[in-house]
């Protein structure tokens, strides 16, 4: 319990620090036209400042909020939860619709999966698309910080949270004691996890962390373990990023069959994560460095 | 090889020393390799009182994860065959399976309903609910059938009529709520990594008393294979064997749809191997089915842990893929 107080606690100290949005330093309209290329993708011209922004990726709704490109913002799909002050959207990024999109007459539009071939047929419209993929290290989610800066108008209130972000996180990690603790990342119920390589992989790596999963030899980055495996492991530390999607918490995981005999579980280091601050690669990676470093003191 | 109609000892005999050999094996095998070695001296250990030889976390891989897991894969083994066996012989029709009176699209549907409203709390009611959705799905078939005239054939047609407006009706909610598609796509492909001694004793009470009435009914479905006519002059009542076996047969269909999803594939081609080996009398069929099924779904569920380790497979894939090729070779060595 008194974990998951920990991570409540930090996860509202979080919003206090994210979601005043810096002041603008910018004048409106000026350097555009600007041209951005996402990593692994082409570039993209935009000829004037955005000021009809549909963002179909929650993470780059938290980035354009915490650049205070907010104002910018005119609809976010439904999964785009965070800050409170980002519009309540009804667009579906699972099952995009380009007309349903369209109607908002977006000026840039941010997905980070192409799905349906939502791209070309937004660049029939003449919209800008930026496709954002999932970062795949801390490095990668500065430069889409950066890069959508650009692309609003925002680029140094994009570099001031960015460097807030790197100077936030070293100093968490220097005050936190390395332990050669090893630890499972549970993304759903049935055993679904990720190995040292992904984004969330690494934010642990940076407190010396051991993923059991690794060992594991699994398939790609996301494996699934069976609970015969994560059993045989017995890690020093579960983290549940399942407990808003799938209800999962200490108390569900002590009950489940066998796993009452792991170290986590006795010694109370099943740490309840906020799904979406596990998932998103966006401002509030530093809430989650926060967690992990809680977790991690507590279990030394 | 002659084809009786009675029971030999025989057929006893070998079906329990397959069921006996893969149970063994289902035991020693598994994602972690705990040493057959060991796990016998395990097991004599726990028999005698003796010292265990394996760590704490070891004894709970074997006592509870894999051992409920073997007993519950033959448990829904057992009765998914022993209900198509008696729905073929009911329905005469070799094509008849355990879900066709609506039991799996009214599991399908209620789990669908229940993951869209509650999509976290509702995981704890999902076998709840699943056994609900099916005896609901199968009751709607038996009340529009009635209703509409009698036989067998408006029966089966009111199933598939019930099925396809349940299965609708599923994919009409699940298509509102894509965020839960996961969650019931992952119950619907069936699967027992989920299985504890909680689920077996759940499911225990339900299925001995179905699969009792069903092995002690299975003469009266060859009475029936001679026509309604027939039977009656032999002084069985077709409409009452009928309610009897088929609320049986989906009472264990309920109970193995709660506790592990649907797994297709087993009510259909286990009847038929046991059909082609041991004979086509359902006083033969019926109670054997009981075992093979339990075989068969053992070994499936074998390869569904070990195949893809540490990963798992959906049990239902595993029935298919090796169900389908070993189904057609029975029946060409059959033909030949």
């Amino acid at each position: 319990m008194s974990a998951l107080v920990v991570v409540a606690a930090l996860a509202l100290t979080g919003c206090a620090t994210h979601s005043e949005p810096p002041a603008s330093t910018n004048t409106p309209g000026a350097g555009f036209p600007v041209t951005v290329t996402p990593t692994g993708g082409k570039a993209v011209t935009i000829a004037t400042r955005p000021t009809h922004i549909v963002s179909l990726s929650p993470a780059s709704t938290e980035d354009l909020f915490a650049i205070g490109a907010g104002p910018q913002v005119t609809a976010v799909d439904k999964l785009s939860d965070y800050p409170s002050s980002a519009p309540r959207g009804d667009l579906d990024a699972y099952k995009p619709n380009v007309e349903a999109i369209a109607a908002k007459k977006p000026d840039l539009v941010i997905v980070y999966s192409d799905t349906n071939n939502l791209v070309a047929g937004l660049e029939q419209l003449k919209v800008p698309v930026l496709l954002l993929k999932a970062a795949t290290s801390l490095d990668d989610a500065y430069g889409q910080l950066a890069l959508l800066g650009k692309a609003t108008g925002h680029t140094a209130d994009a570099d001031k949270v960015v460097g807030d972000m790197k100077s936030q996180i070293a100093d968490v990690v220097a005050k936190t004691a390395k332990k050669p603790l090893s630890y499972f990342h549970e993304l759903s119920a049935d055993g679904y996890t990720v190995t040292s390589k992904t984004f969330v992989g690494q934010v642990y790596g940076l407190f010396g962390l051991r993923n059991v999963a690794d060992a594991a030899g699994g398939a790609g980055d996301y494996p699934q373990l069976s609970a015969e495996q994560v059993v045989a492991a017995d890690p020093n530390l579960i983290f549940l990023a399942d407990t808003t999607c799938c209800q999962q918490s200490a108390a569900t995981v002590a009950a489940r069959p066998g796993w009452s005999t792991l170290k986590a579980v006795r010694n109370g280091n099943v740490v309840t994560l906020d799904d979406s601050v596990a998932s998103r690669w966006g401002p509030r990676v530093v809430d989650l460095v926060k967690a992990v470093a809680a977790a991690v003191q507590k279990a030394s | 090889m002659a084809r009786p109609t009675r029971l030999a000892w025989w057929h006893l005999l070998i079906t329990l020393v397959a069921l006996l050999a893969v149970t063994v094996g289902a035991v020693l095998l598994g994602a972690i390799d705990l040493g057959w070695q060991r796990v016998l001296a395990e097991v004599w250990a726990q028999l005698t009182g003796g010292v265990s030889p394996l760590s704490e976390q070891e004894s709970a891989i074997l006592w509870q994860l894999r051992m409920p897991r073997v007993v519950l894969a033959g448990l829904v083994g057992a009765a998914l065959a022993c209900s198509g066996a008696t729905f073929q012989g009911v329905f005469r029709n070799p094509l008849a399976d355990p879900y066709l009176l609506g039991a799996a699209a009214g599991a399908g549907m209620v789990v669908t309903i229940v993951v869209v409203l509650a999509p976290g709390a509702g995981v704890a009611f999902l076998p709840a609910a699943a056994f609900v959705g099916a005896l609901g799905g199968v009751a709607l078939t038996w009340g529009l059938g009635r209703s509409t005239g009698a036989g067998t054939a408006t029966l089966l047609l009111a199933g598939v009529a019930v099925a396809s407006f349940l299965t609708a009706v599923q994919t009409f909610v699940q298509q509102l709520n894509t965020l839960t598609l996961q969650q019931v796509y992952g119950w619907i492909l069936g699967g027992l990594s989920t299985g504890g001694w909680s689920q077996v004793l759940s499911a225990l009470p339900y299925l001995a008393v179905a699969l009792t009435v069903l092995c002690t009914c299975s003469g009266l479905l060859d009475v029936l294979t001679l026509g309604d006519e027939e039977a009656a002059s032999l002084g069985v009542r077709p409409g009452v064997v009928r309610l009897v076996v088929l609320g049986a047969a989906s009472l264990a269909t309920a109970a193995a749809v709660s506790v592990s999803g649907l797994i297709g594939f087993v009510g259909i081609v286990v009847p038929h191997v046991i059909r082609l080996l041991f004979g086509a009398s359902y006083r033969v069929v019926v109670p054997l089915s009981l075992a093979g099924g339990a075989i068969f779904l053992i070994l499936a569920d074998i390869v569904a842990r070990t195949a893809l380790a540490p990963a798992e497979l959906p049990i239902g894939v595993v029935t298919a893929f090796t169900g389908a090729p070993f189904f057609v070779l029975i029946l060409r060595r059959r033909q030949s």
